[in-house]
């Protein structure tokens, strides 16, 4: 059975792309590309990715108008029932303002923009984008963003670590994110945020320095998670 | 009929473009300034009669986050729009 997948795209999304060549890259199959002014999805979809970029110029605040898209309701109703869903970067801040993920990525404290390869510790590792990752695990993922520090409540923070829902966490502080939160999960386990871009290391370049293929493995545990399923 | 939407950080939440302007305003030599908070200002026109509970469904639908934001709705009046 062919694994069948779609990359959203938003009137400013510019690693939708990237996204779609990452998937095909690991599933063989080219993603159906969706504008985010269709009402529907495809039928019978596995995965769907919402890329990084800066959808509507970032206006308001960033994620929020593309999270209020006629294509973000389909989104939901395929996430409810079960359809794995990686927001990446601006995907990530889309995924929060739908309320599809709890809190909000709000300016680095630095206030700088941040465009280099970090360090991950993998945390959870029971979801379908972590399965085949071990817990305490490092991973090198570049990031490139303004809004990347995660906020939520105490509370929420508290819920998400019982129910084991941070995904990665930077192996030093970055952008200020509260207790370094780089992923987070729904409570189901399937949609998962993340501010680092995994379709960004792909591939092992001939120098180290010059990025690995860590995020690739991200794109196969989720296949091979939810093919054997 | 004008609306005007006060947008805020919640008290607490950490803004770090207020402590920038801060430090910029006292790297200009002006004294006394204790504390800096950037919020938005969104003015609206809408129909007259538009209810506070359709008003603060807006705010809280789309033009404020409540994680971190929280709002104030101001009517003026047509005098002093």
């Amino acid at each position: 059975m062919a694994f069948k997948t779609a990359v959203i795209t938003f009137p400013g999304s510019n690693c939708d792309r990237d996204m779609a060549v990452a998937i095909e890259a690991v599933t063989g199959n080219a993603p159906t590309r969706v504008w985010h002014g269709d009402a529907d999805l495809p039928a019978g979809l596995d995965f769907i990715a919402l890329p990084g970029g800066f959808s509507y110029g970032d206006y308001l605040r960033a994620g929020a108008m593309a999270a209020k898209s006629p294509i973000m309701r389909a989104v939901a109703a395929a996430a409810g029932r079960g359809v794995a869903v990686l927001g990446v970067c601006n995907g990530f801040q889309v995924l929060c303002e739908s309320g599809l993920l709890p809190g909000v990525l709000m300016r680095n404290a630095g206030q700088r923009f941040l465009c280099r390869t970090v360090e991950l510790t993998v945390v959870n590792t029971s979801s379908p984008f972590t399965s085949g990752f071990a817990r305490g695990e490092t991973l090198r993922v570049p990031i490139a963003h303004h809004d990347g520090n995660y906020f939520a409540d105490a509370a929420t923070l508290e819920a998400l670590e019982a129910e084991d829902r941070i995904a990665f966490r930077y192996s030093e502080p970055v952008n200020g994110s509260q207790r370094d939160i780089a992923g987070v999960l729904s409570a189901n386990g399937r949609v998962l945020g993340m501010m680092p871009h995994p379709e960004r290391a792909m591939a092992q370049a001939a120098h180290p320095s010059l990025g690995g293929a860590d995020g690739r493995r991200l794109f196969e545990n989720v296949v091979e998670s939810l093919v054997s399923a | 009929m004008k609306v005007r939407i006060h947008v805020r950080l919640k008290p607490g939440v950490l803004d770090p473009q207020g402590r920038a302007v801060h430090h910029a305003l006292e790297g200009l030599g002006f004294e006394g300034v204790e504390d800096v908070r950037i919020g938005r200002l969104i003015e609206m026109d809408v129909a007259q009669g538009t209810s506070l509970s359709a008003l603060t469904n807006m705010c809280e639908k789309l033009l404020a986050n409540t994680v971190i934001e929280d709002f104030a709705i101001e009517t003026l009046s047509e005098e002093t729009a």
